[in-house]
């Protein structure tokens, strides 16, 4: 078996004296949507900040494409080819969308814009009509969709995604996940997701994780976990504990 | 509307008692208030050195009458909203937007012709010089607090450090106006570099508390600094510029001589006026173009969400540095023609008052708007001069009024009117930077054939 895309061991992060993350060990295979499903306050959140650089891990590991990114900072690991859609969206809201995308290639220069906004525009087809218009006066799901499509201009291998359903009605959600499913078979794109929205994530993914309080409890393919009595109580409604 | 004409005259007649009650209870309200302060003044007698209370009731009825007037407009036109039906289309989009384009232009046109017009004289240039030392300033301040979105409350060091450079560049080393104004704007820049590296992690109330502990340091150690920059003193027989090594003498080698004029002094105060005028629009110029750059969209973006711009690759870290310096850069040019015009520098100059007066022009002209800094210079320098000339107001208050001391008052209330009716400044819309332009040409339809 060849080495994972992204390869994370033992990682632990602080909020000052605060513990995050108790020793998180997780792969990315290239090619895989990997989906880590946790309540709020889990460490789910920080767990992405920790992989972008933005918190730093105190102890562990983080090995990108085999590049040790755990030491470098944030502008530079982005540069590697992971592109990040953060929690709550965090357009820009007084830009116009077409700024926005624009600012999606901060990390690898306008070189290939053109071509890549098209097939932004292509995915997202709201987003071309409404590109000029600014980020803030767009619905949440197109905001989520500009939020996806700022990370993509940024050519990633490895797309985080944190929480995309946050806030969306379920059948916008079902659409991003949608859009998720298809650029994962036809691109090719290795994605890394983080949800709440267990159900439809653990069905999208091909491997799922239960992150408790900082540590990784369960891990399985997706349909293990979507069957597994825990799961099903603590995430998805199933009864009782 | 089918409703006839006296339906209204008969609800303003039943409305009228309340409305008019309402105004009396504000006037009564407004006398409470004005009793201590416009009515009421203590004096000293010189003569038998004893304090007595002076009665000042015309103060006070204008002021009360200026209240009631108000208050009744505010209610009539509050009666008028919620009984006369306003049509849909009675009020047109924007007249503002038709006339956006020209503004510009016309502003620099007057600007360049002003010196050639026979009405000015000394004193409207001075005033014009100094109006377009406020728009620089400001737009220097623009990059900082508009574009990246940094509460900058101490720009006034910088004014600071470009001044002092210029001041003893020239007195040390013997150096020109126009070696000096470039170093001045690297000196400037490095101090905004040194101001922004321990702010990095500060953002908004605490980085506005340090950036105005910045401008206090910078002033406090001019002022005591004696050996260096002479303290309290200042620093006086500052070169002034000359028009390319041309002097504005009256010897034979002057600028008047060399061109066959009659000398002038206005020739100098004339060159002086094109030469910030020349420095505000590089400003001018530079941030414009900036801001379509990549540098000044990653300003745009840090003001708008830092976390989302770490996210994205952004280097925070340089963005902010870059903006600080640049911003201190132009504050620094300004500082160095100020040394330069005025030829005498004290720390006086440079107070909190300037700081917050730059402040002001920039957030009062809209926060991303260039040409409302304009406006607000205009409206901030000029205005406050233009209060000195109210001299007829003496006529109605006496001979011991002087208009200028009302200027704060005029001040706060330019403020507050601006924050109530545009309270993003007055020219609050902002223009994207970049437009996709062959929207129909460039159809998702057309990725396929490879085009884009």
């Amino acid at each position: 078996m060849t080495r994972p895309l992204l390869e994370i061991r033992g990682v632990e992060t602080f909020y000052g004296h605060n513990q995050a993350l108790h020793g998180v060990d997780l792969d990315v295979r290239e090619g895989e949507i990997v989906t880590m499903i946790g309540a709020n306050g889990a460490g789910k959140s920080t767990l992405m900040m920790t992989i972008c650089g933005v918190n730093k891990a105190t102890r562990g590991s983080i090995h990108f494409d085999g590049t040790p990114i755990h030491l470098i900072p944030p502008h530079e690991i982005i540069r590697l080819g992971i592109s990040l859609s953060p929690e709550g969206r965090r357009i820009f809201p007084r830009m116009t969308v077409f700024e926005n995308l624009q600012l999606g290639t901060a990390a690898i220069g306008p070189a290939h814009f053109d071509e890549d906004v098209q097939k932004i525009f292509a995915l997202f087809p709201i987003l071309e009509r409404r590109q000029s218009q600014r980020a803030g006066t767009l619905s949440g799901g197109e905001q989520q969709m500009l939020a996806i499509g700022r990370a993509l201009m940024g050519r990633p291998r490895l797309l985080l995604l944190d929480e995309p359903s946050l806030g969306l009605a379920p059948l916008i959600a079902r659409q991003i996940f949608d859009t998720l499913k298809e650029l994962n078979k036809n691109r090719g794109l290795t994605v890394f997701l983080v949800e709440q929205n267990a159900n439809h994530a653990l069905k999208l993914a091909a491997k799922g994780h239960v992150l408790v309080n900082g540590r990784i409890t369960l891990s399985g393919t997706g349909e293990e976990l979507l069957t597994h009595p825990d799961v099903k109580a603590a995430y998805l409604g199933g009864g009782a504990r | 509307m089918a409703q006839p004409q006296n339906n209204h005259a008969q609800n303003l007649g039943q409305a009228l008692p309340s409305m008019i009650k309402r105004s009396l209870i504000v006037l009564a309200i407004a006398s409470i208030i004005f009793a201590p302060t416009l009515l009421l003044r203590l004096q000293v007698s010189k003569i038998e050195n004893t304090l007595f209370i002076q009665y000042r009731w015309v103060f006070f009825a204008i002021g009360c009458a200026l209240i009631l007037v108000w208050r009744l407009i505010y209610e009539f036109r509050a009666w008028q909203r919620a009984n006369v039906p306003l049509k849909a289309s009675s009020r047109p989009q924007s007249q503002e937007s038709r006339f956006a384009p020209y503004v510009g232009p016309v502003l620099l046109i007057a600007a360049i012709l002003l010196p050639f017009m026979p009405f000015t004289d000394r004193y409207i240039l001075d005033i014009s010089i100094l109006i377009v030392t406020y728009v620089m300033l400001g737009w220097g301040l623009q990059i900082v607090v508009g574009l990246a979105g940094l509460l900058d409350l101490g720009y006034v060091a910088f004014y600071a450090v470009g001044a002092y450079s210029y001041a003893l560049l020239a007195e040390h080393f013997g150096f020109g106006f126009w070696i000096c104004l470039p170093l001045a704007g690297v000196f400037a820049a490095t101090w905004g570099v040194i101001l922004g590296f321990p702010v990095l992690r500060l953002r908004g109330d605490y980085l506005a508390i340090v950036t105005l502990a910045f401008g206090e340091i910078i002033r406090v150690v001019l002022l005591n600094w004696r050996d260096f920059t002479g303290g309290s003193n200042g620093l006086s027989n500052i070169p002034r510029p000359s028009f390319f090594g041309i002097p504005f003498s009256q010897g034979p080698d002057g600028f008047a001589a060399t061109f066959g004029l009659e000398y002038s002094s206005l020739q100098r105060m004339g060159f002086l006026y094109f030469l910030i005028l020349a420095l505000a629009l590089l400003t001018f110029y530079i941030s414009s173009r900036l801001r379509k750059l990549p540098m000044g969209r990653a300003w745009e973006a840090l003001r708008e969400d830092e976390i989302a711009c770490r996210s994205l690759g952004l280097n925070t870290i340089n963005t902010k540095l870059s903006a600080f310096a640049i911003g201190a850069m132009f504050g620094g040019f300004a500082g160095s023609f100020f040394a330069a015009k005025q030829a005498f520098i004290s720390p006086e100059s440079f107070n909190f008052m300037e700081s917050a007066t730059i402040l002001a022009i920039v957030v009062l002209g809209g926060m991303s708007s260039q040409i409302g800094v304009v406006f607000s210079s205009i409206a901030m320098v000029g205005g406050i001069e233009a209060l000195r000339q109210l001299q007829f107001l003496k006529a109605i208050f006496g001979p011991d009024f002087d208009p200028s001391s009302l200027r704060l008052l005029f001040f706060g209330l330019a403020m507050v009117i601006v924050m109530l009716w545009r309270p993003r400044g007055f020219v609050s819309s902002r223009v994207p930077t970049v437009f996709f332009r062959e929207k129909k040409s460039v159809g998702s339809s057309m990725i396929s054939q490879g085009r884009g």
